[in-house]
C-alpha cells in the first residue's frame, strides 16, 4: 500500500497543512502584490508598512489616466479573443483530421508539433524582430501579434484537441456515416456536441495564454499594439522605486483572467489534465 | 430487398494481406453468418460491405448494383455495431430518427416509423431517454431500432450481442431471429460464438486468414465438413481426430486411400459391442454438465479426446473402455492437405 492511501493520524493531519502552506507559499506574492498596489511608492518599500499602512486607490486613478491602461487592456482582449479563434479554426480541422483519419505518421507529426515548443524562444528573437521590422513592416501591428500568439499555442491546442476527439468513440462516427450525414452536420450534430467540454476548456486555456504572454508581446510591439505586458514591463523601474504603481498595474492586468478561471474552474481542471479527468 | 455479389475482392493494409480474392454470393433474405477465429477477417469484411472500409480490389454488388465507390448511407444498408455507437447526447427517439432526417423524410413519416419500431422492441417508454439512463440489453435495441427505422434492404450486425450477459444473448438472439422471418430482409451476421452462428444461419461462412473455408447451412457444415479446419470450427467441443496408431485394426480397416484421420464428433462416441470397437482409451477427468457429462479420455499413446455422454456409469474413470460410432457419422481426412476424403 502506498502511504498516500493509508489513513493514518500523521496523514490526515500532515497533508492537508502540507497542502496549506504550499497553497500559501504560492498565493503569498500574489497577495503582497494586492496589497502593494493600494499603497503609496513611499510605503511601498518600507518594511513596517507590510500589512498596516493607510490603503489608497491612488495608484488605479494614476494609472487610468496617466498610463492609458484601457488602451493596453483592449489590445491585449483583441489580440487574445482572435488568435484564440484563429488557432481553434485551424486547430479543430487538424485535430479532426488526425484523430479520426489517421495515418502512419500522425503520431510523428503530433511529436514534431510539440517539439517546436523545445525550441527556445530567444533563438528566433533577432531573425523575428528583424523580419518584422525591417522587411515586412509588421512590427507592432495587431496582425503580428495575433499570428505569433497563434504560432505559440497551436500545438498545445492541437493536442488538447487531439485527446478530446479521441475520447469519442470510432464507432459513433461510423454510425453517423451510416445514418448519411454530411460533413458539417457530422461536425454539428455530432463531434462538436461530444466534443464541446474539451473545446471550451481548450478555448479558455488559449486564451489565457495569450493574454499572459509576454515574451514576444513585449518584445514585437511598441505602442499601437502593446498589450498589458508591455504596459508592467513599461512601469518595471530598475530601482524598484515604482512598487505600488506596478503592482497596480499587474493587478489589473491579471485580475480579469484571474475572475475568468474563477468562473470556469472547472472547465480549467479537465483542460489542464489534458482529459484525463472524465 | 436484395443479395449481394463478391467477385475477387481483396484488402489490404499497406504490405498486410487481409482479404485475397473472396468471391461469394448471398441470396436476397438471406441470413448469413460469418464465424472464423479471431483477426481472421469478419469484421473487415462486413465493413468492407457497409462501405466504412474501402476496398482494394474487385467489386461489390448488392441487388444489381456495384456499390464499390457508393457512400455508406446510399447503399440500402444499416449496421448495429458491437458496442452499439448510439449518439450519446441524443435522446433514443432522436437516435433513432437521426438517420432519417438525414435522407429528408418527412417528419411524420419519421414518427410513424419511430413509433412502430419502438412498438415492436418494445422500447415505446424508453424513447424520451438518452442511452446513458438505459441498461445493456436496452441499448442493444435502441440500436437494432436505429437500424430497423431505415427500411434496409441488408442488415449488418457485427457481433451485436457480445456485451450482453448470457440469459440476454439467448433472448436477443430469439428476438433477432423472428426479427429476420418478420422482416424477409436479407442479414449478415457477424459472430465468435458458434451457437449463434448454427442457430440463426441459413448459410455459414467459415473464414480463416481472410480467405473462405467452407460455405454451407449449419447442417453441412456439422456434418460433412471440407476440412479439418471447419471440423473442429464448428460444434463444440470439437471433432476429435484419430490417426491410425490411436485406432484399432477395425478403425485401421476404415482408412483408405487418402485418408489417414478419422474425425468423430463428441456426442457420436459410445461404448463398442463385442465386434465395432474403433478404440481403445482410458477415461480419466469428467465434467458433468448435468444434463450431459464430457468425458476426458486418453489413448494408449496418451492422445487426448472427449465423448460427450449421458450415461456416465458407461465411463469408469482409470479403467480402459473400447468406444465406437456409427459408420454413417464418421468423416474422413488427409492429414497433408486437411481436406476431406
Ligand atoms: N487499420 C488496420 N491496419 C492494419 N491491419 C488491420 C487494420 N484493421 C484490421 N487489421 C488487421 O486485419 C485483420 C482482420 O481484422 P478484423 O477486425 O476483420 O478481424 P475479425 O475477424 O473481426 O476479428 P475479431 O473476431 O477479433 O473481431 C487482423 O489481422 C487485423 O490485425
Ligand atoms: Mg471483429
Amino acid at each position: 500500500m502506498s502511504p498516500f492511501v493509508r489513513s493514518s493520524r500523521f496523514g490526515t493531519f500532515f497533508w492537508p497543512i502540507l497542502a496549506w502552506v504550499l497553497a500559501l507559499l504560492f498565493f503569498f506574492p500574489i497577495f503582497w502584490m494586492v496589497l502593494t498596489s493600494f499603497k503609496t511608492d513611499a510605503d511601498a518599500v518600507k518594511p513596517e508598512f507590510l500589512f498596516f499602512f493607510t490603503p489608497t486607490l491612488e495608484n488605479y486613478f494614476n494609472m487610468t489616466e496617466n498610463y492609458d491602461y484601457w488602451r493596453f487592456a483592449i489590445n491585449s482582449g483583441i489580440t487574445s479573443v482572435f488568435a484564440t479563434l484563429f488557432t481553434l479554426s485551424v486547430g479543430v480541422p487538424a485535430a479532426y483530421a488526425m484523430a479520426f483519419n489517421p495515418s502512419r505518421h500522425t503520431k510523428d507529426i503530433l511529436v514534431w508539433m510539440l517539439s517546436t515548443k523545445m525550441l527556445p524562444a530567444a533563438a528566433v528573437l533577432y531573425p523575428m524582430t528583424f523580419l518584422t521590422k525591417n522587411m515586412l513592416g509588421l512590427f507592432d501591428t495587431h496582425f503580428l501579434v495575433i499570428l505569433v500568439l497563434s504560432l505559440i499555442n497551436l500545438p498545445i491546442v492541437i493536442w488538447m484537441l487531439f485527446t478530446y476527439f479521441k475520447e469519442i468513440p470510432k464507432e459513433i462516427i461510423e454510425a453517423g456515416k451510416m445514418d448519411g450525414v454530411s460533413f458539417w452536420g457530422e461536425m454539428g450534430d455530432i463531434v462538436l456536441p461530444l466534443a464541446w467540454g474539451g473545446l471550451a476548456s481548450t478555448a479558455l486555456l488559449c486564451f489565457i495564454f495569450c493574454w499572459n504572454e509576454a515574451y514576444w508581446t513585449v518584445r514585437l510591439t511598441t505602442t499601437d499594439a502593446a498589450t498589458l505586458s508591455k504596459l508592467i514591463e513599461g512601469n518595471r523601474a530598475p530601482e524598484g522605486l515604482f512598487f505600488g504603481r506596478l503592482s497596480a498595474v499587474s493587478t489589473a492586468a491579471v485580475g480579469p483572467i484571474v475572475v475568468l478561471g474563477w468562473f470556469c474552474q472547472k472547465q480549467l481542471v479537465r483542460g489542464l489534465t489534458f482529459g484525463a479527468v472524465k | 430487398m436484395a443479395g449481394l455479389t463478391l467477385r475477387e475482392v481483396a484488402k489490404s493494409y499497406g504490405d498486410t494481406d487481409v482479404i485475397t480474392n473472396l468471391d461469394l454470393d448471398i441470396q436476397d433474405g438471406e441470413f448469413v453468418v460469418f464465424v472464423g477465429p479471431s483477426g481472421c477477417g469478419k469484421s473487415t469484411l462486413l465493413r468492407m460491405i457497409a462501405g466504412l472500409e474501402e476496398i482494394t480490389g474487385g467489386t461489390i454488388a448488392i441487388g444489381n448494383k456495384v456499390v464499390n465507390d457508393i457512400a455508406p448511407a446510399k447503399r440500402g444498408v444499416a449496421m448495429v455495431f458491437q458496442t452499439y455507437a448510439l449518439y450519446p447526447h441524443m435522446t433514443v427517439y432522436k437516435n433513432m430518427a437521426f438517420g432519417l432526417k438525414q435522407a429528408k423524410t418527412p417528419a411524420d413519416e419519421i414518427d410513424r416509423r419511430v413509433k412502430a419500431a419502438a412498438e415492436t422492441l418494445e422500447i415505446t417508454p424508453l424513447l424520451e431517454r438518452t442511452p446513458r439512463a438505459l441498461s445493456g440489453g436496452q441499448r442493444q435495441r435502441v440500436a437494432i431500432g436505429r437500424a430497423i427505422v431505415r427500411e434496409p434492404e441488408v442488415f449488418l450486425f457485427d457481433e451485436p450481442l457480445s456485451n450482453l450477459d448470457a440469459a440476454l444473448r439467448v433472448q436477443t438472439r430469439i428476438e433477432i431471429a423472428r426479427l429476420h422471418k418478420r422482416l424477409g430482409t436479407t442479414m449478415i451476421y457477424v459472430t465468435h460464438d458458434q451457437v449463434e452462428a448454427m442457430t440463426l444461419a441459413d448459410k455459414i461462412i467459415v473464414l480463416r486468414d481472410g480467405n473462405i473455408e467452407q460455405v454451407g447451412s449449419p447442417i453441412e457444415l456439422y456434418e460433412k465438413p471440407q476440412n479439418m479446419f471447419v471440423a473442429q470450427f464448428i460444434g463444440s467441443p470439437k471433432m476429435n481426430f484419430f490417426k491410425a496408431e490411436e485406432l484399432n485394426d477395425k478403425g485401421q480397416s476404415y482408412l483408405k486411400g487418402e485418408a489417414d484421420i478419422i474425425g468423430i464428433r463428441p456426442e457420436h462416441l459410445k461404448l463398442a459391442g463385442k465386434t465395432d470397437a474403433l478404440i481403445t482409451a482410458t477415461p480419466d477427468l469428467i465434467e458433468n454438465l448435468g444434463e450431459i457429462a464430457l468425458v476426458h479420455c486418453k489413448t494408449a499413446s496418451s492422445m487426448e479426446f472427449i465423448a460427450k455422454t449421458t450415461d456416465l456409469s458407461a465411463f469408469p474413470v482409470g479403467k480402459e473402455v473400447k468406444l465406437t460410432a456409427n459408420t454413417s457419422v464418421l468423416n474422413f481426412f488427409n492429414s497433408t492437405s486437411q481436406q476431406a476424403v
